[in-house]
This record gives structure tokens, sequence and C-alpha cells, in this order.
């Protein structure tokens, strides 16, 4: 039910961020992904880019690299410094990056 | 001006603000001015993410150089790994994405006037004012280091000239020359820096001059990311790399750089072929005497909005802060920028300001396909100040594949591609 009412906040607000409670800005911590993954978020090198992924794939990548059940060089290190929510958010931006 | 003063004027100051609230474009006068002093990894991102929260702000930012050449990566450029070209931008872009660019010194700052003196005269007004100038090399910090020592010892701690400098003389010494680096007690600029350096050195005396030795003569006990490093330096580099802690008599204490003699406190002294001394630092001069910097020499911070502690008005970011736990990198004072760029655009347009979040990546290179990194990611809080995230971060593991060495090399010159892209692309 908590969950309808943030969705139809975020069709209603258009691009603006839903925001969390406890957690910060995702717009913030989003453009911390950007220093590696590229000022679009298009990728670097090796770095895979985040743009246009699905919401639920970023969201379980993220949750993986925090649980440890995806092995990884440094998401795994970083994605522990984020919570659920913030998983959440961070998956929600990154999929509506074209 | 007195601390009085300055309270008085701080505390008029906050009244103003919490009365009107300052919605400074609301009122339908011109747009809100931000200047930004600096243009590095914390000034130029600030620049760029105030155009991208509010295109109608007024942004300038003043940078003396019209092109900057980034501390990260000039260690490679020593190990003759990269090209000075690769690690130098211009401002253009950054100009056409709206921002007006001033290359010019800032001298001054009134935070009562809320102006900007720049070295040519021309005066900058502003509404908010962020400064990012980096650090200065303390002249008085190390007996016999000054700025003419520093043409025969080169610090390379500000790329550019120094860089060349100090990758020339490793060019003409002779193989079996004894390379000397003396390095600093905390804080200082790039805490693995040092230690990058000499595992560039060592890469290109082992190709192209075998037969020399690396001495490091630490002010510390201990350094970033040290194991890994001393366990690379045995992988790639065995016996060319001697590292000597303040225990064991490793802090230099004077040089000579006539006779390219460096000296340690019970009294030895150490002849250096070619002799990198990373002297004590200080927040650069703006901060200093636009009374940012305390007793220490550096900044306190807001954790919030990274706000001076000492001056309304004027947000301060990157190697000049104090904003431990998060170290003094390229990558943290480009994740402040971007903190104090939402805090300011969103004090300007009289909003709250965003729940502020940071992070940091350092890599750094040992050999060829083999990089380790540090991690960590940070919250500012109201009643705890900066604080890291627990159980999250923290450095590369200890026994791991040479594949995930190699994939850190691979990620770490993406990240340079993506953060210089970020600010000057």
């Amino acid at each position: 039910m908590k969950m309808h009412i943030a969705i139809v906040g975020i069709i209603a607000l258009g691009a603006a961020e839903p925001a969390f409670a406890q957690g910060a800005d995702v717009s913030i911590l989003a453009s911390t992904c950007l220093s590696c993954h590229g000022a679009n978020a298009q990728g670097s090198g090796g770095i895979p880019g985040l743009s246009s992924q699905q919401q639920a794939y970023l969201a379980a990548q993220l949750r993986a690299f925090k649980g440890g059940t995806r092995p990884a060089t440094v998401m795994n290190r970083l994605a522990k410094g984020y919570t659920d929510d913030e998983i959440a958010g961070l998956a929600l931006h990154f999929s509506r990056l074209k | 001006m007195t601390g009085f003063s300055r309270r008085r004027f701080v505390a008029a100051a906050a009244g103003a603000s919490a009365t009107l609230a300052l919605p400074a474009i609301a009122y339908g006068q011109a747009a809100a001015r931000v200047v930004v002093i600096g243009g590095g990894f914390g000034g130029a991102t600030a620049a760029r993410y105030l155009k991208k929260a509010s295109p109608q702000l007024q942004v300038t930012l003043v940078e003396a150089n019209r092109r900057f050449v980034t501390c990260p990566y000039s260690n490679l450029v020593l190990g003759g790994w990269r090209k000075m070209d690769s690690i130098t931008f211009g401002y253009d872009k950054l100009a056409k994405s709206g921002v007006t660019v001033v290359h010019d010194t800032a001298t001054a700052v009134d935070p009562q006037k809320k102006q900007v003196r720049l070295s040519g005269g021309r005066v900058l007004p502003y509404d908010r004012l962020i400064v990012s100038p980096g650090i200065d090399i303390n002249w008085k910090g190390l007996p016999g280091y000054d700025e003419t020592a520093a043409e025969a010892m080169p610090h390379a701690w500000k790329a550019g000239a120094q860089t060349i400098l100090l990758r020339r003389q490793l060019e003409a010494m002779p193989d079996g020359g004894l390379f000397v680096m003396s390095a600093p007690a905390n804080p200082f600029r790039c805490p693995p820096g040092p230690y990058e350096r000499v595992s560039m050195i060592a890469s290109y005396f082992k190709q192209a001059k075998p037969r020399s030795k690396i001495l490091i003569l630490d002010a510390k006990e201990n350094f970033s990311k040290q194991g890994l490093f001393q366990d690379g330096w045995q992988k790639f580099y065995a016996g060319m790399i001697e590292w000597v802690p303040v225990g064991k008599d490793g802090k230099v204490v004077k040089v000579d750089a006539k006779a390219k003699t460096l000296e340690t406190e019970f009294g030895q002294v150490h002849k250096a072929a070619v002799a990198n001394v990373i002297p004590p630092q200080t927040a650069g001069a703006i901060a200093r005497s636009a009374g940012l910097a305390d007793a220490s020499g550096w900044c306190p911070i807001d954790a919030l909005t990274f706000e001076s502690k000492l001056v309304k008005g004027i947000h301060v970011v990157g190697d000049a802060t104090i904003a431990a736990p998060m170290p003094k990198s390229g990558f943290a004072a480009n994740s402040q920028g971007k903190v104090a760029a939402a805090a300011a655009a969103a004090m300007l347009l009289g909003r709250p300001t965003p729940a502020p979040a940071m992070v940091n990546t350092c890599y750094s290179h040992v050999a060829k396909d083999y990089a380790i990194s540090v991690a960590g990611v940070y919250r500012g809080t109201a009643d705890k100040g900066l604080i890291e995230v627990p159980d999250s971060g923290g450095v590369s593991p200890r026994q791991w594949e040479d594949e995930n060495r190699r994939l850190e090399s691979v990620y770490a010159d993406g990240w340079y591609t993506s953060i210089t892209a970020e600010m000057f692309g």
C-alpha cells in the first residue's frame, strides 16, 4: 500500500526523485556513481554503463553486491554503504536515464 | 577582522537568512551569483553541478591556470607510462556549459560585502562562494626546503612543471643511482600517492635502470594500503625498495638541495642521486587569508553542506578541508563539490538542503595490469559530523587472484577517463 502511494507520487511529480526519510538524497548519491560509470552513466572502459538498464536488474545487482552473492572488486565494498531504500532509489534513478 | 567582529557578523548574517529565508531568485532580481575559487577536482565539479542544479544561476569559476594538470595519474608520467598531455585539460567545455571562467588569482575575500578580489583588480560579487583551493606547500615546514630547493629536489606534489622536472631527473640518473623520497606526516594530499609513485618509479627502473635503488624516508609509522603495496613491491620489485618508518629514523628534518642530502631526526645523512621531497602542506593561500582555516592550517566544515564553520556564506571543498574520515583525494573533492553545489543552490532557491552522501574510490597502480584500491561511503550527520558508513568500504583483499588486480587496473583507467570527462569534457 505504502509503495503504491510512493509510485503514484513519482508519476505525479514527473522527474522528481523519490524522497526516503532516513537516506541520502538520491540524486546526490547517484551523482557519486558517475565519477567511475561515466558522466551520463554510459560506462567507461571496462566499467559497465548503468543507464537504460532495467530497474529490477539494477536493484538485484546492488543487493547481490551488498550481500556478497555477486563477486566484485570494489562494488561489494561500496554497496555495503547503501541502505535498501537507497538501492531502490538508485535503481529507479538509473533505469530512467536514457 | 577580529574574532569578535567576525562572530558578530556571522550572527547577524544567520539572523538575516532565518528571517528572509533568502530565496534570491524568487524575488525576480538578477540571477543569484555563485563564485567558485579553484578549478581542480572540487571546484570544476562544483561549478558544473551548480549549473546542472539550476541553469539560471550565474556561476563564475576563478582559476589562475588555463590548463589543469591532474595530480591523479601524474605518477604514471613519472613512471613513463603516460605523457603530460594525457593528464592535461582545458576549461573550454566547462565555459560552453554556461560557467563563466575567469583566469585570474583570487587574492582576497570580503565575507561582509560578499566580494572576491582578483589580482588584476577586478571585484566579483557573490551570493554564495565555494572555495576549493587545494594545498599549498608549507615552505616553513622543513628546514632547507624552499622554492629554490624545490628546483633541485622536486616535490611534484602539484602536477605540472614539477612533474616534468622530476621525470627529467629520473631519466638523467645513471643506472645504479639512489632515488630518495621523503614522505610527510599526516595529513597530506593523497595518502597512497607517495607509495604509488614509488611503484611507478620502480617499474621504470626495473625496465631502464635495474641496478638502481629506492629509499623511502617516512615521517609516519604506517601508510595507506601498506600491506597491499608491500606485497606488490615484493612480487615485482624485490630488493629494490627500502621503506624506513619514523620509528627507525625515517623522519627527514633537514635537506641540503645543493649537496642533495636529506638528514633524519637522529642525524643520519642520506645522499641521493635524485631526491623527491614531499613536504608538509597546508590549505591553499586564499582559504587561509579568507579566515577559513583554523590553527591547524586546514578548514573546518559543516558535514551537511560543506559550509565553512568559521565564515558563513562560504563553502569549502577538497584537500583544503578537515573532512576526515574522507581522505584528501581527487575523488573525495569531486564528491564534496557535488554536495556543496547542491547545498548552495538549495540555499539560494530557498529550499531545504538535501541530505548528503559522499563516496571515495582511490586506485593505485603498482605494476602493469596490477592495481589496488581503497573505497569509502560517507554521510554527513548533524550530531556526529562526517562519518564513514559502518561495515562498508575498505581496501582490496590481500589474498586475491591476479585477475582481480588486473581488473582494478582496468577500472582505474576507466575511473580516470570518467572523472576527468565529468569535469572537463
